[in-house]
């Protein structure tokens, strides 16, 4: 068989020495992706310790320890913190280093607008943090008017916190603009959209969604600025309600945003651990892209309890139960890519495990929101809380942690300790349970959210002091992470282009890759040019037709020859 | 009150949404233990068992995916079906009769007046086994109504006015509470509506009798202070003129207050030693209140509070 290997060396690459002139200046896709996350590692430790304070504040009932405002600072601080900058810049690092690679190209499309949106982003997160120097935003990360407005927070600091957002989300949308732009201009030749590997599918579709959604909150951003600086009243003289409208047609596919790519980084582990492709490419790719329209049409959801008719309230409801089944097609069919495989138990596949049951959970509880009455029960309760960190910590956050693990190798060229590896996920896993399951109680139990103390009332002294517990033990499990990243850059042990046995174009490049990427890149017939490469005798494109259960023969389309 | 107001209703309103709430529930549950169990089902049975070879390479099957797709519709199907029923029935129609209660919210008190006139802070009251429709509307920001035993919850929204039905089945004591973020002290921003069987939503009207109080008592002396060093300017009693001119948008109507259980949105039971406290240190009890720590004496502080206890 007449395959055109690149040559590539195994031997481990010298750990990058770390010029802070490089980094600053560097417009390569890769050193980008890495100061994204390593901005969303400083970012996290931020977040982290106020949930941590936030939690001591509410261990007991009744406590002294963040009262009234101090409190509400502190959860806008988090909540803000969390979404924007550490969350949003995980994944957009995770784009950034993969996109070019799997696709084939040597670099994002406008590599100094790359850097510009970083820099961007960076000055926006130094800006939120500035702002408790102009008098702390205390307004809560949704901003709600008129609470938001002058009369009832007069601090200077809410308006660095929209200023704050504004820069990011500039920098924000124009990564999507490149991410869009490098999916559709740089795939290698015989890259077909067809032939996208599962990530970078849902990077780009998430390209979309950024550029359609974060606008609407740079908008709605300035409304509140016109009405805090001018005093044009458009949310107290106009209608309150607007501002939610703006809001959450912002805010509702901000959490697709959120987990798109995170789904994507779980489209990857699974199959190779698995050692299967995976099942059903074409579902799971275009329930993304039903995702990605649905998102915009649920975004009302957020208002059930505003009033705006039951009607209206049903016409949400209807849609937010419709995003179910695409996301359960993709549940479904990464349970059925570990069906007949032969799953390895590293430690990316114990995250992307956790992700699974932890993501699961969290989808059907949103379910019991998009029924309309129970939404009118439960909305604005801990149970909200204890849902929607089930999907963003528990969901994308563990899907990015996976993602750490699988990736890291390629990133430095070592592997991440492996005992601090197994000590971390299960401290994660333990704590971040234990933090929130318990809240869906409370929640039951009618504790509002974002109260800063609650009254002595049978079983919510428990629970709540349960999770402030599981709270310290989850900080230590993220604690144990960090130490791993930083201490295996330089003691890990070395992994090689390709430790994992993967399918995928970014494993043929050295680890960590050289600065144009690729030597030379194999012919892509399918989509795994890799397997094609390591299987000269089975590869995807000219394998004799399979026949599934019934007989019939299955993945025609993979033959045809490009 | 109960444990679980959600899965303890006490009126036809709430009680549709318990039942919708198990369904939903029990499930969810199934489909979390479906997959929850099939991934440890696999990743146990289908665990790497050496180097083998890899597995057979199975790309796809277009009838399991229409399979999982179609029950999923399925399941959306049955609920979606579930929640138009329910949604009409708690949540039925408000258009046409006048309110019998209006509620205004403000940072961080609730005031309920009748149509008559009478108002009261903190406390509804409504009579049993009758549904009571409300009017709610709000003095600042976005609040939110929700006594979950009683009907779902609704936003409280400056310059709208929501309306609600509730209802309590039987006489009793039933648990409400802010629900939306409204500042500093959403979380003391609580409130109790009392179910009783007399048949009224009365309260003391706008010219109910001033309470009597003996001449010269702590009580009367109370009054005094309480005229002169301006807590009228906010606060209302009934049958008391103020030398203040008030548009009762402040503070919370006292006309009732000895009546009333809690104080100041639930931070603190209504005891004249917490009467007290409350004067003398009232933004340390509640930091952020509208209310101001008023420059008072021991001696007037002690008679305030003679005087609010006399409030019946
Ligand atoms: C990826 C991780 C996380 C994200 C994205 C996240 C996001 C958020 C957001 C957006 C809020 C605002 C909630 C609201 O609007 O009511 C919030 C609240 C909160 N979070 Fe997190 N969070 C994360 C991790 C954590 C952790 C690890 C803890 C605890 C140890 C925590 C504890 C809390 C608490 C106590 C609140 C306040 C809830 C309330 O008072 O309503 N969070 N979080
Ligand atoms: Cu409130």
């Amino acid at each position: 068989m007449n395959q055109r290997v690149p040559a590539v060396s195994a031997a481990p690459a010298a750990a990058p020495a770390l010029s802070w002139w490089r980094l600053f200046t560097s417009t390569d896709h890769k050193s980008i992706g890495l100061t994204y996350m390593g901005v969303a590692a400083v970012f996290l430790v931020l977040g982290g310790l106020e949930a941590l304070v936030m939690r001591l504040q509410l261990a007991v009932p009744n406590n002294h320890l963040l009262v009234g405002e101090a409190y509400n600072r502190f959860l806008t601080m988090h909540g803000t913190t969390m979404i924007f900058f550490v969350l949003l810049p995980l994944l957009l690092g995770f784009t950034n280093y993969l996109l070019p690679l799997q696709i084939g190209a040597r670099d994002m499309a406008f590599p100094r607008l790359n850097a510009f949106s970083l820099w961007l982003l960076v000055g926006g997160g130094l800006l939120l943090y500035l702002s408790p120097f102009t008098g702390s935003p205390s307004q809560g990360w949704f901003s709600y008017a008129p609470l938001s407005e002058t009369a009832f927070t007069p601090q200077r600091g809410v308006d660095l916190w929209s200023v704050a957002l504004i820069v990011s989300g500039y920098g924000t949308t124009l990564t999507a603009v490149n991410i869009l732009v490098t999916g559709a201009r740089l795939r290698a030749q015989g890259m077909l959209y067809r032939r996208l590997p599962m990530f970078a599918w849902m990077a780009w579709v998430n390209g979309f969604i950024i550029l359609f959604a974060l606008p609407c909150l740079t908008a709605v951003l300035m409304m509140l600025e016109v009405d805090r600086l001018l005093g044009a009243g458009l949310f107290t003289r106009g209608d309150p309600v607007l501002w939610q409208h703006y809001f959450w047609l912002f805010g509702h596919p901000e959490i697709y945003l959120l987990i798109l790519p995170a789904w994507g980084i779980i489209s990857e582990i699974i199959p190779v651990f698995s050692r299967k492709p995976i099942f059903g490419y074409e579902f799971v790719a275009w329930s993304s892209v039903a995702i990605a329209f649905l998102s915009f049409a649920v975004y009302a959801h957020h208002m059930f309890a505003v009033g705006l008719g039951w009607p209206v309230d049903l016409a949400f409801g209807t849609t937010s139960m419709l995003i179910a089944i695409p996301t359960g097609i993709k549940v479904f069919n990464w349970l059925a890519t570990m069906w007949k495989g032969s799953v390895r138990y590293t430690l990316p596949m114990l995250y992307a495990a956790a992700f699974i049951v932890q993501f699961t959970f969290g989808g059907v509880s949103g379910v019991t929101f998009a029924v309309v009455p129970i939404d009118w029960q439960l909305t604005d309760t801990y149970y909200v809380v204890a849902h929607f960190h089930y999907v963003l910590f528990g969901g994308s956050l563990f899907a990015v942690l996976a993602g750490l693990h699988y990736y890291y190798p390629k990133f430095t060229g070592r592997f991440l300790d492996e005992r601090l590896g197994r000590w971390g996920f299960w401290l994660n896993v333990i704590g971040f349970n234990g933090v929130f399951l318990v809240q869906h109680l409370l929640g039951l139990m009618g504790m509002p959210r974002r109260v800063y103390t609650y009254p002595a009332l049978s079983g919510w002294e428990a629970l709540n002091l349960f999770s402030t517990v599981s709270g310290f033990v989850l900080g230590v499990g993220l604690l144990v992470l960090l130490v791993n990243l930083w201490r295996s850059r330089t003691h890990g042990a070395v992994a090689g282009p390709d430790p994992w046995n993967g399918w995928t174009l970014e494993w043929l490049s050295s680890s960590p890759p050289r600065r144009e990427n690729f030597v030379a890149l194999p012919p892509l017939h399918s989509r795994r040019p890799l397997w094609d490469l390591k299987h000269p005798d089975d590869m995807d494109h000219v394998r004799p037709p399979r026949h599934d259960r019934q007989g019939r023969p299955i993945r025609d389309e993979e033959r045809e020859h490009r | 009150m109960s444990a679980f107001p959600v899965f303890d209703p006490a009126s036809s309103l709430a009680r549709p949404i318990t039942q919708l709430t198990s369904i939903t529930f029990w499930l969810g549950l199934g489909v979390f233990l479906l997959v929850a169990g099939l991934l440890s089902w696999f990743m146990w049975r289908y665990r790497h068992r050496g180097a083998g070879g890899e597995p057979a390479q199975i790309f796809g099957n277009t009838r399991d995916e229409v399979g999982w797709i179609l029950g999923a519709v399925a399941l959306v199907g049955v609920l979606l079906f579930l929640t138009v029923r329910v949604a009409g029935q708690s949540s039925p129609d408000t258009a046409g009769p006048n309110p019998d209660v209006y509620v205004t919210a403000h940072q961080w008190y609730w005031a309920f007046r009748t149509p008559g006139g009478a108002e009261t802070a903190g406390e509804l009251h409504i009579p049993a086994g009758r549904r009571v429709l409300l009017d709610l509307t709000s003095a600042d920001v976005i609040h939110d109504f929700s006594v979950p035993q009683l009907a779902r919850k609704i936003d409280v929204i400056p310059g709208q006015h929501n309306r609600l039905w509730i209802e309590a089945a039987k006489a009793g004591t039933y648990a409400g509470e802010c629900n939306e973020f409204c500042g500093p002290q959403h979380a003391w921003m609580r409130f109790r509506v009392i179910a009783d069987d007399a048949a009224s939503l009365a309260g003391a009207g706008p010219d109910s009798p001033a309470p009597t109080l003996v001449a010269g008592s702590a009580a009367a002396h109370g009054a005094q202070v309480f005229r002169e060093v301006q807590c009228s300017a906010c606060h209302a009693v009934q049958g008391q003129t103020s030398d203040f001119p008030h548009d009762g948008a402040v503070g919370p109507d006292l006309t009732h207050f000895a009546s009333r259980q809690l104080m100041a949105g639930g931070v603190l039971t209504n005891t004249p030693a917490n009467v007290q406290r409350w004067l003398k240190h009232t933004q340390q009890v509640k930091p952020g209140a509208r209310m101001p720590t008023l420059p008072l004496s021991d001696q007037e502080i002690n008679d305030l509070s003679a005087y609010l206890e006399a409030l019946k």
